[in-house]
């Protein structure tokens, strides 16, 4: 199906991987896996797929959650010995049996979650076990300056000083230590797993200019990202896997974004986004804010009707997490008014917030949405359960009547698994955000926020939730939506908000541009408001 | 706790001073430290049953320091093990054993001493590397695998001793009380061992590791780093400390019996002491100065309990209490930070 796709590249050796890096036809892959397979208990992860990587390309590995991808990166890193199958580095075949071999043979990975400290130093991470020393005592000075050579290779010697602690800088400064660490091994290969999924857009940038210089270096790099937006513009190549096979390896230049979606779904996916709201299915205001603000943010107002989706854009910092945990009562308003259904009240805890109908699918759902090593149905009766006074009925729930209906909630939103009695931890992130879902279904939470619901999904399951979150406001509830991804705030919005530096820019209608979001989250003067009443 | 800072007489000096303590690293419990220090001195006033306070006699003093000598020492291999995010409930054992073992075979003979001490240092690393391994290698929880290395090395102490046996020669005694000056000798080891283990933790690549290790296991294994080799000389160190401490109680003690470590609380109180200096219960942050504060600040207490003549159940009470409070007073603290 997909094999039109493929370029001459992929199946020989003799043609030539593409501009800016374009090697000559003579040039040999720096890395190239023949025949992998790799067999975990009751999956197949890697089914005989074969790749090269060549110097100076930037090469993505696309596909949905549970594809392969990132076993085949952790096989490329040494981290996962392939069951058959070999690697070639350099031409010569290799066996990697920890990550530290990889790294020192020069293939270095970054994980999505940074292997970094946050209490050391920026000279101690980078240099973490070959610190330059004298009879076991580091030389500070030697490490500094080592350091500083590290980060100017990136031109990034004067955004970071090597004694910073680490966690005190940003994401995107973390993933620039995290990238000199990997160049400070003089890494041939770099292997990077979602790169831009923790990083807001202008930080996106930066990223990619570093990238550039590391593929001017010749260095081949290689990157998982569910982006395809990304994809299209940082890589030459591209490898889409599929159930652990591969379907192709192509030039970015010669599919298009619908193409490679087909490929990595085997079929086509003609409507990405649900409808929009009719005007006559909006109804009455169900929260309200007045001039609220607080630490960070300041004079939000803001109507959220039943019935619609308005989503929330901006940049990482502009205060979009801040006011969803401010309605939220986490961390709640000091200043100015709340309103829910017309009275005045706000949250200071979030049990109150609960209690009152609201609902919060936070960005992180490893860490404050689930408890990963509970069943599915104790995590989507969690939350319901803390809400029943009576003990006596907590128990008798328990045992019988939730189980129902957890299996109920679960069904429609329709998680896949094979008993509700399976570990949360054990589910595709997709899965996994169902079952956030499932838990504020249980409480019937009449205004939800959600912050990210996407996040590090795969495509398909990603329509999926975007069907259900628009089913609930069809169903009457509130719906704040947050994302980093303009695509998703564009189509699934029914007004947009944009905040910038802790407060909000601009309103915009349905259906507003990229380029009008930016304008607004950019903190360029107000292009223009529409009125929403 | 900078407003304690004697200097701080206008906001603006108390702004300096604060930003001064922030940035100094001087650990927080330093703060606790001095507060407790004045509390004592003020309780001694109002309440000491002799006339005079305690801060003005010098033998009250020495003895606050040489209380600290035997929690002290093995406190900071206790820092050591946590700091690489494990624990060693079998310290306690490890000092009985040591304090048994060195006075059955000193047995009295100053002739004995160095070969009887090498050989407890010995046992004590043999100890160290099964704890290690057991933590660092087969990844067995710390708190298990420890705890039960003690019970095996009580139950071999109890097979074989039932009380006193031998005896420390004299000549040995001058360990713990024997002064350069007016500075006890063990003081002086107490003092040797804090610099070391800051100067381990602090200057060699080792202490980086160890921090890394504690850290995040999986950054330091990624890293390239023999995370379990870490680990197993951590757990050295901490039991070659229990070792050290042990000698200087049988030297206080003349004779060891099986019980002194366990009697002693060292395995939790280490513990204690550890957390309330600052070091994370989860490991990669804290220090041996802030332990040694922890050290000096249950010494403190004790004194200052004998001082106002506070009965030994009362103590145990009011001990577990400031516990509590230093520890929540931390977490008070970081909370405050981050928001």
């Amino acid at each position: 199906m997909a094999e039109s796709f493929l370029t001459e590249a992929t199946t020989t050796t003799t043609a030539a991987p593409p501009p800016p890096a374009a090697p000559a036809a003579d040039i040999a892959p720096v890395l190239a896996v023949q025949g992998i397979s790799k067999q975990f208990p009751g999956v197949l992860a890697l089914d005989n797929v074969s790749v090269e990587f060549y110097p100076g390309e930037v090469h993505a590995v696309v596909g949905e959650n549970g594809a392969g991808k990132s076993t085949l990166m952790k096989v490329l890193a040494g981290a996962y010995r392939p069951d058959s199958g070999t690697i070639l580095f350099d031409g010569a075949p290799v066996v990697f049996n920890h990550p530290s071999e990889a790294q020192r043979a020069g293939i270095s990975i970054i994980y999505q979650e940074f292997n970094l400290l946050p209490e050391r130093t920026v000279m101690e991470n980078i240099f973490l076990g070959r610190e330059p020393h004298r009879m076991g005592l580091i030389d500070y000075g030697k490490l500094e300056e080592n350091t500083r050579a590290v980060l100017k290779r990136l031109e990034a010697e004067n955004l970071i000083s090597p004694t910073t602690v680490l966690g005190t800088l940003s994401v995107a400064q973390q993933q620039v230590v995290e990238i000199a660490k990997a160049l400070s091994y003089d890494a041939k290969v770099l292997i990077m797993d979602e790169p831009t999924a923790a990083l807001a857009s202008q930080e996106v940038a930066v990223l990619t200019t570093l990238v550039r210089r590391l593929q001017a270096r010749g260095i081949a790099v290689i990157f998982i990202s569910h982006r395809l937006i990304e994809v299209f513009e940082l890589a030459q190549r591209v490898t889409v896997l599929k159930d652990g096979q591969k379907v192709g390896t192509a030039l970015t230049k010669e599919l298009s974004m619908g193409k490679v979606v087909e490929m990595m779904v085997g079929r086509v996916l003609s409507d990405y986004f649900p409808e929009r709201a009719r005007p006559e299915d909006i109804g009455e205001v169900a929260l309200r804010l007045r001039g609220a603000g607080n630490e960070a943010l300041r004079d939000i107002d803001l109507e959220l009707r039943a019935g619609e989706i308005v989503g929330v854009a901006g940049l990482q910092g502009s205060g979009r997490t801040a006011l969803a945990q401010a309605i939220f009562g986490v961390e709640p308003f000091r200043a100015g008014a709340m309103e829910i259904d017309g009275r005045p009240q706000l949250f200071h805890t979030p049990r109150q917030a609960i209690r009152n109908r609201f609902g919060y699918v936070t960005e992180d759902r490893k860490h404050e949405g689930l408890t990963l090593k509970q069943p599915i149905n104790d995590n989507i009766m969690l939350t319901l359960r803390s809400l029943q006074r009576k003990l006596t009925r907590a128990f008798r729930n328990g045992t019988g009547g939730d189980r129902d209906l957890a299996l109920e909630l679960a069904q429609r939103v329709d998680v896949r698994a094979p008993s509700m009695e399976r570990e949360v931890q054990f589910l595709s992130g997709g899965n996994q955000q169902k079952v956030v879902l499932a838990k504020w279904l249980a409480t019937g939470a009449s205004v939800l926020i959600f912050d990210e619901p996407t996040r590090g999904i795969d495509v398909e399951a990603k329509a999926s939730i975007h069907e259900r979150i628009r089913e609930l406001a069809r169903a009457g509830a509130a719906v704040l939506m947050i994302s980093s991804e303009l695509p998703e705030v564009i189509g699934m919005s029914d007004r947009i908000i944009v905040m910038w530096d802790g407060t909000i820019a601009g309103h915009l209608p349905a259906g507003s541009s990229e380029a009008e979001i930016m304008h607004l989250a950019t903190g360029q003067s107000e292009l223009r408001v529409t009125s929403d009443e | 706790m900078t407003a304690i800072t004697p200097t701080a007489s206008s906001p603006s000096l108390l702004a300096r001073a604060r930003a001064w303590l922030r940035d100094s690293q001087i650990p927080p419990v330093y703060g606790i430290l001095v507060i407790i220090f004045i509390a004592a001195i003020l309780l001694d006033a109002v309440f000491g049953i002799d006339d005079q306070l305690f801060i003005f006699n010098q033998t009250i003093l020495t003895n606050i320091l040489v209380r600290s000598v035997a929690l002290g020492i093995v406190a900071v291999g206790q820092t050591f093990v946590m700091l690489g995010a494990s624990i060693d409930l079998s310290v306690a054992y490890m000092i009985s054993v040591t304090a048994v073992g060195a006075s059955y075979l000193m047995a009295g003979d100053p002739g004995r001493v160095w070969w009887t001490v090498l050989v407890l240092f010995g046992v004590g690393l043999l100890v160290g590397l099964v704890n290690g391994l057991l933590v660092g290698r087969l990844k067995i929880n710390a708190l298990i695998a420890t705890l039960g290395i003690g019970l095996i090395l009580r139950g071999l102490l109890n097979a074989t001793f039932e009380n006193f046996a031998g005896s420390v020669p004299a000549s040995f005694q001058s360990f713990a009380y024997d002064t350069i000056g007016p500075l006890p000798i063990s003081v002086l080891v107490l003092f040797l061992v804090v610099l070391a283990g800051w100067f381990v933790l602090r200057r060699t690549k080792y202490g980086a590791h160890l921090y890394a290790v504690g850290g995040s296991e999986e950054v330091a294994r990624l890293s390239g780093l023999r995370t379990g080799r870490v680990l197993v000389v951590a757990h050295m160190i901490c039991s070659a400390t229990a070792v050290l401490t042990g000698l200087f109680v049988v030297s206080r003690l003349r004779a060891g019996a099986p019980w002194v470590g366990t009697d002693g609380l060292y395995d939790l109180e280490s513990i204690a002491a550890t957390v309330i200096g600052g070091t994370a219960l989860s490991g990669g942050k804290g220090g041996v100065w802030g332990t040694l504060a922890g050290v000096l600040i249950f010494s403190i207490l004790d004194t200052m309990f004998n001082q106002i003549g506070i009965d030994a159940y009362m103590k145990q009470i009011l001990r577990g209490a400031i516990i509590i409070l230093a520890v929540g007073f931390y977490t008070f603290r970081s909370r405050a930070e981050q928001g």
